[in-house]
């Protein structure tokens, strides 16, 4: 696997569903949570997943087309991948999961969500994407392939200099990854941008207990959009995590989990 | 072999004023309607006195920017197909990859094709990448979407029995029935313009005629091999009308001022390059792998190594020389006998080719110069070429 050094614990493996075959990463044990991972930074996960790994049997499933993991030439839209991931959720045997998902990831399981809740105990958004709910000149979703690459570390991340990868020191094939996962999400949301027209109507079906949690100074959706996203859901409560950007669990990988695991064990939302 | 003259018709009005980069977010204050009707109608006077000169005509199209003021590159056809009688018309071309309406594209080349009386010649391009935000069609499937809108136009082109249906993957119709069918039967010749070796077996599987610009004396002759290697393989015709080569070309009745037109055109080349860098790779339209190595290299590096001196050297377009250029193989200047001589060299060092894609206008090259450049060399250097490639 390129991007992903493995760890002690934490598995890389090859999977079959559906005759496509998918990378998926595994660490820890305990209740299982499938985390869906957003469009650039894969390789920074590490330190989340580790701490994630503590509590949780964690769940990772490269996209078609990220990483190495097969694109079949149907796969064109989230739904595919909505569809392949609850395919996933019913033929593995994780009995019901929190699912998370960051950014595209979060718009993915938002999909899921409105489709199937069968399998699904609770659900975590970190600034999550795929809702559009501004006017059509308003732009809800910084256009990150219309800035130039300084202004979208400063978006990204409350501490860019700390977090920016220094692409020159990678290998080839760990750059190969970054270009993969780069294109996939430029495929799958691209037009209309990172979003769904139809999904914000149909979020009254995500029934399930949710926990929305942003980054503060997250410049690609902002916490405001975050708001919105918690508000337009029937069960859900929002939290903000303090010096980070629109990747919280790479910036501050304990927050995060702290917070996802206080969500879990509430009672009461 | 034929000449054609293409010009990019730039708005340079505007380029002292554009700072890092001369598209995609450039303000349309900066563009004065009246001095761009002027304009426009120079740059048609000049196309149209081809048709008095034996030069074809050659348009192309760029958007949101001021390197380029030919946002459609029909609609000086539409006006040169009625304004001229000889020449042909080469529209190189259409970004069909990133046009929403295959149909259109069909409809359009058609109707120019009969008013023109059978002298379109049709362009398809994938484009290049500072093209994909203008239209905001996804990079990451460019290809797909390219050569599906390629079968569909020339499908559309050649049916002439009724509605026939089309679902594909990126263009759904259920009633296509072009109206009017083309004066040139099958349809008009077809042209790509390319610039790897890919992309030339692509053409060439097809039969398509290939236009190579700014690919000079390293990076042609493989281009136009694949290209060879290719047709002989899957049995296509193989002539040197399928290959078309675009210089830049400055004559005059001294070396000097054959330089000195030369240096202008160069404006060209000097501004077409400069695009802030995040639009210059979108994800998807290269290869993951090279991808790969713009990021290494935070992308500085993705476009860098276009243009090659003889000896293998980088040349940066953007403060290139006439005399770097000429040893690049992207411009022939001087006298009559200097640009004849440049050209035989340059024919004989890729193996031939059938087209003379001849930019005779650009950057700042004015209309008295420019009609000057393109008399003499009808004049002088034309008819030294025109058995060339067999005619």
């Amino acid at each position: 696997m390129s991007t992903w050094t493995r760890k002690e614990g934490t598995e890389m493996e090859r999977i079959q569903i559906n005759e496509l075959s998918l990378d998926l990463l595994t660490a820890g044990d305990g209740p299982p949570l499938l985390f869906l991972h957003g469009g650039d930074y894969f390789a920074q996960h590490q330190e989340f997943f580790d701490r994630l790994a503590r509590h949780w049997r964690v769940v990772v499933p490269r996209h078609p087309g990220f990483g190495n993991s097969e694109r079949p030439e149907g796969f064109r839209t989230v739904h595919d991948l909505a569809y392949l991931y609850l395919d996933l959720l019913e033929r593995q045997d994780f009995g019901k999961v929190t699912l998370a998902g960051s950014s595209f990831g979060g718009w993915i399981a938002l999909e899921m969500c409105v489709r199937c809740l069968e399998r699904i105990d609770r659900l975590v958004l970190i600034d999550s994407l795929g809702i559009k709910f501004g006017g059509r000149e308003e732009r809800d979703i910084a256009d990150i392939y219309a800035l130039p690459s300084e202004e979208l570390l400063r978006r990204s991340f409350f501490d860019p200099t700390r977090m920016a990868p220094d692409y020159a020191r990678l290998s080839d094939d760990e750059l190969t990854s970054i270009a993969r996962d780069r294109q996939a999400t430029a495929l799958y949301g691209w037009r209309p941008y990172m979003h769904n027209p139809g999904l914000r109507q149909w979020l009254h079906r995500v029934r399930v207990p949710a926990l929305v949690v942003w980054g503060e100074n997250d410049g690609i959706a902002t916490p405001d959009y975050g708001q919105k996203l918690c508000r337009s859901l029937p069960n859900a409560r929002f939290e903000t995590i303090r010096q980070a950007g629109h990747y919280p669990q790479i910036e501050r990988p304990d927050g995060v989990a702290d917070a996802i695991g206080r969500f879990a064990r509430a009672e009461v939302l | 072999m034929k000449v054609w003259h293409f010009s990019e018709i730039a708005y340079h009005p505007a380029w002292p004023q554009l700072g890092h980069s001369y598209r995609v977010t450039i303000p349309s204050r900066l563009y004065d309607p009246k001095v761009g009707a002027d304009l426009y109608h120079r740059y048609l006077d000049e196309w149209a006195l081809c048709d008095e000169l034996g030069i074809n005509i050659m348009t192309n199209e760029h958007h949101a920017t001021a390197t380029c003021a030919d946002s459609v590159c029909t609609i000086p056809m539409a006006i040169l197909a009625r304004e001229t009688k000889k020449v042909r018309l080469l529209a190189l071309g259409m970004p069909i990859g990133n046009r929403n309406d295959p149909i259109r594209v069909a409809e359009e080349y058609s109707m120019l094709d009969v008013i023109s009386r059978g002298r379109i010649e049709m362009g398809f391009v994938k484009g290049v990448p500072f093209e994909i935000s203008p239209a905001n069609t996804n990079p990451a499937d460019l290809v797909g979407r390219f050569w599906e809108a390629h079968d569909l136009i020339l499908k559309a082109m050649t049916s002439h029995d009724g509605p026939f249906n089309w679902e594909g993957t990126h263009f759904h119709y259920r009633q296509v029935n072009v109206w009017p069918r083309p004066w040139q039967q099958p349809h008009p010749p077809v042209w790509m313009p390319v610039g790897s070796t890919g992309s030339a077996m692509e053409a060439a599987e097809r039969g398509m005629t290939i236009g190579v610009l700014n690919t000079g004396w390293v990076r042609t002759p493989p281009i136009f091999e694949a290209y060879r290697k290719k047709a002989a393989e899957v049995g296509r015709p193989m002539t040197p009308q399928r290959l078309a080569y675009m210089a830049l070309i400055g004559v005059g009745n001294t070396r000097e001022e054959g330089w000195r037109r030369a240096d202008q055109i160069l404006g060209y080349s000097r501004t077409s390059g400069i695009v802030a860098p995040q639009f210059m790779n979108p994800p998807g339209y290269a290869s993951p792998a090279q991808s790969a190595q713009a990021l290494k290299t935070s992308g500085a590096g993705f476009r860098a190594g276009r243009i090659q001196s003889r000896d293998g050297r980088n040349i940066d377009p953007r403060t290139m020389t006439v005399e770097d250029a000429i040893d690049a193989g992207l411009v022939f200047a001087g006298t009559p006998d200097d640009v004849f001589g440049q050209l035989r060299a340059f024919y004989d060092h890729v193996g031939g080719f059938g087209h003379l894609l001849m930019m005779g206008q650009g950057g700042l090259l004015d209309h008295d110069e420019t009609v000057a450049n393109l008399s003499l060399f009808s004049k002088e250097v034309l008819p030294r070429i025109v058995d060339l490639a067999g005619g």
